[in-house]
Order: C-alpha cells, then structure tokens, then sequence
C-alpha cells in the first residue's frame, strides 16, 4: 500500500463554546455563533444550538463536520422514535441516546463536546454534559468547547450548589430565576470574548420553559 | 478489520431486521465504526490525545464478616483540568450489585449499562438473579474480545448472590480476579496503605464503613486526579445501601480538627535603626 495514509488526520477544530443551565421551571442554553479554523473566522453566524426534540435541545462546539452528522443522525433516530411511539422523546432519553451515539463511535469518534438542555417528565429543567467518546452525567449547569475552562469556574463561583452525591441529601437546585440565568450567560459569554479567540461575534440563547421554546440573540465583540 | 459486536446484542433495536435499504444506518443493529486507516493505534492514540477522556479515579472494595463494603471518590480529570466534582463511580447495576468505575469515563459507563442489560435479561430468562461470578465473567469477556483496541477499564463488580459476599476485579486487559480486598483507581497505592493497615475480617458494618471513608479520604488527600465526595455503599443479605457521602474537603477537617494554639513566640517587625 502507498504511504499516503500516514498523515490521515480527519479532524479540525472549529471552536466556540456553549453553555447551559438549568433551573426549576426552565432551562438555558447558549452558544456563540463564530466558526472559526485556526487564526481563520469561517463564519460569523453558524448556530452551534439544535433543537432535537420539544423539550430537548443540544448545543455543540468542535469540529463542525462531526457535530452535522451528529445532529442529522440524532434527527433521523428521532424520527424514527415518533413513528414507533407517537410522542416526542424526552429529555433524559434523547441524553442517554446521545450517549450511547457517542459510543458506537467509540473507535473513531465525533469530534464533539456537546451540552444537552431540557425539561424532565416533571416539567424541571434539566441539563446533561458530556464527553467526545459518551461518558455523561445530569448536571445543574454545564459548559463545553474552547471557552469551558474560562467559563466553568465562574459558573461554579455564581451557581455551586451542594453535590448530588452528599448523603444526607442537600437541596440543590440552581437558586436562580430566568431572567437572572438569562443575564448571567450573557454576562460569561462577555467575559470568555474577552480571552478566547475562539468565542464571539454573537450569542445565540435558548430558552425553554412550560409556555415552549423561545430565543434571543446578544451582538459579542467581533474582533 | 472485523470486529466482534456480539457483546452489543440484548441493545439491538427492535427494527433491526426490516432492511429496506433507506435507513440502513439508523436501523441496523449498532455497531462499532472503525476509522479507514492502516495505522489504527497511531490513529487511536491521536483521536485519545484530541478528545482527552475525563479519567483519574481512587475506588476500593472489600468483603468482611457482614458484606462487601464499595466507596469512591468522585473527580473526573481531563489533563490537569477537573471537568467533573460530582462523579457517579459507583454503578448500580441492580438492586444486588455494584461496580465501580476506573479508566475512561465513558468506556465504564457504557460496558457497565450494558452489563447491567445483560443481567437483566438473564433473570428474565432464568427466574433468579445471575451470580457475581457469572456476571463479572460476562463484562472480562467482552472486555477481553476488545483487547489491544484502548479500551481503558479497571472495574470491581461486588454483590451478594446465593452463595454470599461476592468481590470481584476485572479490567480491560482481560484480568478477572476473585478477592476479598481490592482498590483500583491512580489513587489506590494511597488507599490501599490504609486498607490494609486497618482491615480486620470481623470488623462490624460502622466499622468498615468508617475504613473505606478514610481510606478514600487519605488516598484523595495524597493524589491529585481524586477528590470530590468520597461515597461508601455496603452490600448485604438485602440488597445495597448507600450509608454516606462526604466532601472530602470537610471530612479533612473532621479527620485534622483545627486546634487552637497558643502563641510561644510573635513576630515582630524590625524597624530601622
């Protein structure tokens, strides 16, 4: 065989960061809108955000290639769900369905870092993390892509709550409104610009909450 | 390359024998895809380094005169970056069984569904739960028909069946062991010193509990991927039980209290002259 494969490297890293978080009656979901390869901007308006089902909707940063596949074969096996039950999967469903996706691409996997915001059965909001290879974990709030490790401390700073893990158990809900958990996104979404240069131009929110989905966007810096 | 997926079988969706050739990805059954490249460990060891899996664990478990105790601790660590305090590493497989998570996050969390799947199905079958025995067989053998793929797992499947207590390590290499004692995790040469040093057969539950909260603590306190909560379950005649979960920050302070001193000697600022 010819030698050509040796430098086969499949992946690129198109960057940005999401955010989501989730609170009693709500859930937020966030990302930038820059898509860039290396020093390059690509794009200014890419949506990172994919609503995969009512209450269900998906943010994803790293290679762009990768998370359109995903999201079509999320969409597809979604489809598929509805003629075979009649309903729209939930929340906690459509996580462990991205997971095990993950997985079964364990060997060459999707380069994509991906955060799940929704509602539960109860109408709560619920927000699922993950890694590229599907190891998850329900969480209060979550953030993913080349900002995380800007945004993620301070989101622990703002938002901590006690571990699900304590025993006996402590309240741990998100002790925010929506409207302050709206603010508090844009707020980190301003400060990751400031420092990653894979994060900006425009901030696209997701908002879910029991009267549907709605959305709002924030201008970011474009520099 | 071929690749044996029977491990995948029981997760086979129903429709997976209509072949009607339209949505031939979506409904047949899931399988692995392989990357299209000669250098499949070159490509592997890259695409880990790009994705750097959450990992870094300390877990242990051990069997004394009432069950088994399982405790871990409950940090995930990408490089130096925590990406998770609050880590589920004890897996409950069913109401009997426990297994503990070390290596890659996601390749536990999967193979550990999957298990739990597969006893499922086997008490369905069979009208009465599987054995520790056989079904820590059943994950070393699908963990053994991946060898040399990467897969990183390093687990401990505990429970009691009807022969009792039962302890079991099995990890990605294809190691199965029986035991009454073991700690997995890059945090286990730390909580092994404790175990050992304080472990005794006839040990009563409070007692045993008390060891593996300390032996997490000590071993979160001396390594840097373990931290978070260390969680203790025991395993009885009836079933698991969760009977505590602690910061290990405040544990420290539980084990070190803080003691006020008394002030032998001040210092003073020298001013000039």
């Amino acid at each position: 065989m010819t030698k050509q494969q040796a430098n086969w490297s499949p992946y690129d890293n198109n960057g940005g960061s999401c955010v989501a978080i989730a609170g009693a009656d709500y859930c937020v979901i966030a990302a930038d809108t820059r898509m860039s390869s290396g020093y390059n901007i690509l794009t200014r308006e890419y949506s990172k955000i994919c609503k995969l089902a009512d209450k269900a909707v998906m943010a994803s940063s790293g290679f762009q290639a990768d998370v359109n596949a995903l999201q079509k074969h999320l969409a597809a096996r979604h489809l598929t769900y509805q003629h075979q039950h009649n309903k729209q999967m939930s929340c906690p469903a459509m996580a462990q369905l991205l997971s095990n996706t993950l997985y079964y691409k364990r060997f060459f996997p999707y380069y994509a870092f991906n955060v799940l915001g929704g509602l539960d059965s109860e109408g709560k909001g619920c927000v699922f993390t993950y890694d590229a290879v599907g190891s998850y974990e329900r969480v209060g709030y979550s953030s993913q892509g080349s900002g995380s490790t800007l945004i993620m401390p301070f989101l622990d700073n703002q938002l901590k709550s006690p571990s699900p893990l304590l025993l006996p158990a402590q309240d741990a809900v998100t002790p925010l409104s929506e409207s302050e958990a709206v603010d508090l996104v844009k707020t980190v979404f301003a400060s990751a610009t400031e420092r990653d240069i894979y994060t900006g131009d425009k901030l696209e929110i997701v908002v879910l909450n029991a009267g549907g989905i709605h959305r709002e966007y924030m201008e970011l810096r474009k520099d | 390359m071929k690749l044996d997926t029977s491990g995948l079988e029981s997760t086979a969706p129903l429709f997976g024998s209509l072949s009607s050739g339209i949505h031939d990805e979506i409904s047949a059954a899931p399988s692995f895809a392989l990357p299209n490249t000669i250098n499949f460990d070159g490509f592997q060891k890259e695409a880990i380094q790009m994705v750097k899996p959450a990992k870094g664990t300390t877990t242990l478990a051990f069997i004394f005169k009432e069950g088994v105790m399982v405790a871990a601790d409950s940090r995930a660590s990408m490089g130096g970056y925590i990406s998770s305090q609050s880590v589920k590493k004890i897996i409950e497989i069913n109401p009997y069984m426990l297994g503990t998570m070390a290596g890659g996050a996601a390749d536990c969390q999967f193979w550990h569904r999957n298990l739990g799947i597969k006893c499922r199905l086997h008490e369905l079958a069979n009208k009465r739960r599987i054995s520790v025995t056989g079904a820590s067989k059943l994950l070393a053998n699908i963990l053994y028909s991946y060898r040399g793929m990467g897969l990183s797992v390093g687990t401990m499947i505990a429970g009691w069946d009807e022969t009792g207590p039962g302890l079991y390590y099995v990890d990605s290499e294809g190691g199965r062991l029986k035991g009454t004692r073991f700690s997995v995790g890059s945090g286990s040469p730390y909580a092994y010193g404790v175990l050992d040093n304080g472990y005794r057969y006839d040990m009563s539950i409070e007692e045993a509990a008390e060891l593996a909260r300390r032996s997490i603590y000590h071993a979160t306190f001396r390594d840097g991927a373990s931290g978070g909560v260390a969680s203790v379950y025991y395993v009885g005649p009836d079933g698991w039980k969760k009977l505590s979960g602690d910061d290990v920050g405040e544990l420290h302070y539980h084990y070190y209290p803080v003691m006020p001193s008394t002030v032998e000697q001040e210092m003073v600022e020298v001013t000039g002259q």
